[in-house]
């Protein structure tokens, strides 16, 4: 490894001899972060989110464009990294154009892992053109950002295959003795390479045992998380494939990767401690990836009687009701039924019933996750309203219409300490006048909790697949006086 | 010649100011807006784009080049993707379909 240029701190143009080239470079870089974070700002309304994307794509644009005048390329450089890109790109168009939206977590995992692999094998490349001429403060940083990098990549592709259902990983948590200690003696193996580094980076073999150490602990990460779990995990990879791409700013003297890193980590961060909230999780017990499953002690529970409903009856409730909230869980989602979940408020709506739709903040499997699945029904967003808008409007709602969501609709999560759930914050369904639940059955929901609410004397079960009820009721409302075909 | 010191120095100063504006923008996306974010921000980060294209690029060997090329590629899935998949996203949110279809003007001062 001695006869090749190593590779320079900074690739940028030496600014004394070079000095017009490095304002262009520099400039078209700082354009790119400002073009960034209007991006970022134009996302706080849906108005202004698509201006947003154009505004980020302006600034990769002019960041690439910036890349390519770096005098380090070579001419045979500049072939090679159009043929990658191409092929990037061949690859990119399908992932972003023909993965439908309740895929839409497992993409965004996946690309997660894109992403933690570029930064790390960045890091490495970095690290072999670079040693043993290394300070041990950039060595450190570099070690943290291959471990990163490597864990995010293994984690993302797991929790990917979680989310996607694939047929050879557990779907349920995988729990085993001394989980947690050699979940820490694999980080800690890496952080003592990491350390030796530091402290001589002529130890190169140290860098394999980096990359193997974050690539098994990536594993070990995800293996004990349930699927209830999985919008604060992929918020939290999120933060840390951020960090990497920052931290692989710091090694490459890039602002701008140190700038696009911060606002993806931090995008994940607020993220992460919106769905910890939501689940009543605390955020360090997120944070060292010691959440999973709590093993619910449900005993004996006394289980009182439900009611049931017809369809007919159901839709005469319905229709004679002012205000309708419609509660949609992923069992609805899974069902295949907002598009007849809209059609069914289009249905009320001409009878003169305003319709609401409440979404828990865990109503998905990623954060926002219901709200994209019924714009995609063409549901106007200003029906979706957020857990803290709705809940103080439930004692004025006539009817609450429950799809396929269940413990964010537990009122024990309020009193019963001794459940599973208490804590989180639900939605106040039961301040309702009245409550209609559509179940296929009377399965508990992801916690394994049963639900109290069922059992309500102001509850209706509707019991049948969420479509074909959706379907049953606009048949009902629409009655016989016109026919619109359903 | 490896990092300076120097520059790692600015850089946390960029990265801590980056972080704290990062918080402020963000705080301000609505729920409803979440997945969308995630998406434009996934794009955002494949930024380690530029230090793809420089490892690659750059031929400092066979080593680098190979691992450059990977990373190039999948960076590029991720901002080609990324920004795909948030712009057909945020497609699908529309807002309530009005009756008839108002001047911009007088819907202001309907509303």
């Amino acid at each position: 490894m001695s006869n090749f240029l190593p590779m320079a701190a900074s690739f940028f143009p030496d600014p004394s001899t070079d000095t017009g080239l490095y304002i262009v470079i520099s400039l078209l870089y700082l354009a790119g972060a400002i073009g960034f974070v209007l991006s970022l700002k134009w996302m706080s309304d849906a108005k202004t989110a698509r201006k947003g994307i154009f505004a980020g794509e302006i600034g990769f644009v002019l960041a690439i464009i910036g890349t390519l005048l770096l005098p380090v390329i070579t001419t045979t450089g500049y072939i090679y990294i159009a043929v990658a890109m191409l092929i990037g790109a061949a690859i990119g168009v399908p992932l972003g154009l023909l993965v439908p939206m309740t895929a839409m977590p497992q993409r965004i995992a996946l690309s997660h892992a894109f992403g933690a692999l570029a930064a790390g094998l960045v890091g490495i490349a970095k690290f072999y053109s670079s040693q043993p001429d290394i300070n041990w403060f950039v060595m450190a940083v570099l070690g943290i950002e291959i471990t990163l990098g490597a864990l995010v990549f293994t984690g993302s592709l797991m929790a990917a295959g979680k989310l996607q259902e694939v047929k050879w990983l557990a779907q349920r948590p995988i729990v085993f003795p001394l989980q947690k200690t050699l979940n820490f003696a694999v980080l800690g193996l890496a952080v003592i390479c990491v350390v030796i580094l530091a402290v001589d980076p002529a130890q190169v073999w140290a860098i394999p045992v980096i990359v193997l150490a974050g690539l098994a602990f990536g594993v070990l990460l995800i293996i004990p998380i349930g699927g209830a779990d999985m919008p604060t995990v992929i918020a939290l990879l999120n933060a840390y494939a951020g960090i990497a791409a920052a931290l692989l700013g710091f090694v490459l003297e890039n602002n701008l990767l140190i700038v696009a890193g911060a606002l993806d980590g931090m995008s994940g961060l607020i993220l992460s401690i919106i769905m910890c909230r939501a689940m009543n999780r605390s955020f360090r017990n997120v944070l060292f990836g010691a959440f999973g499953a709590t093993e619910a002690e449900w005993g004996d529970q006394e289980v009182g009687s439900i009611r049931s409903a017809s369809f007919d009856e159901a839709g005469e409730i319905l229709k004679n009701s002012r205000l309708v909230v419609i509660v949609p869980g992923y069992g609805m989602a899974v069902a295949q039924a907002q598009h007849k979940v809209r059609e069914l408020a289009d249905t009320l709506e001409k009878e003169g019933v305003e319709v609401k739709y409440a979404i828990h903040p865990v109503a998905g499997r990623m954060p926002g996750h219901m709200n994209v699945l019924l714009a995609e029904a063409n549901v106007p967003y200003e029906q979706l309203l957020d857990m803290e808008e709705i809940n103080p409007e439930f004692p004025q709602v006539d009817v609450v219409l429950v799809l396929g969501a269940n413990d964010v609709v537990n009122p024990a999560a309020r009193h019963d300490q001794k459940s599973p759930i208490y804590g989180m914050p639900i939605l106040d369904v039961d301040k309702a006048a009245s409550i209609m639940v559509v179940k296929r059955s009377m399965r508990p929901g992801f916690a394994g909790v049963e639900n109290e609410l069922f059992f309500n004397e102001k509850t209706l079960m509707v019991f049948g697949d969420a479509k074909d009820v959706m379907g049953e009721l606009i048949t009902e409302i629409s009655g016989n006086r016109d026919s619109i075909n359903v | 010649m490896s990092v300076s010191v120097e520059f790692i120095m600015t850089g946390l100063f960029v990265f801590a100011l980056a972080g704290f504006l990062g918080f402020e923008t963000i705080r301000r996306v609505p729920r409803l807006l979440h997945t969308p974010l995630m998406a434009l921000t996934n794009a955002l980060s494949a930024i380690s784009l530029v230090g793809s294209i420089v490892v690659l690029g750059g031929q400092y060997t066979a080593y680098t080049t190979i691992l450059g090329f990977v990373a190039v590629i999948a960076s590029m899935i991720n901002v080609v993707g990324g920004f795909l998949i948030t712009d057909k996203m945020l497609k699908m949110f529309k807002p309530r379909e009005k009756p008839k279809k108002p001047e911009p003007a007088e819907a202001e001062a309907a509303s």
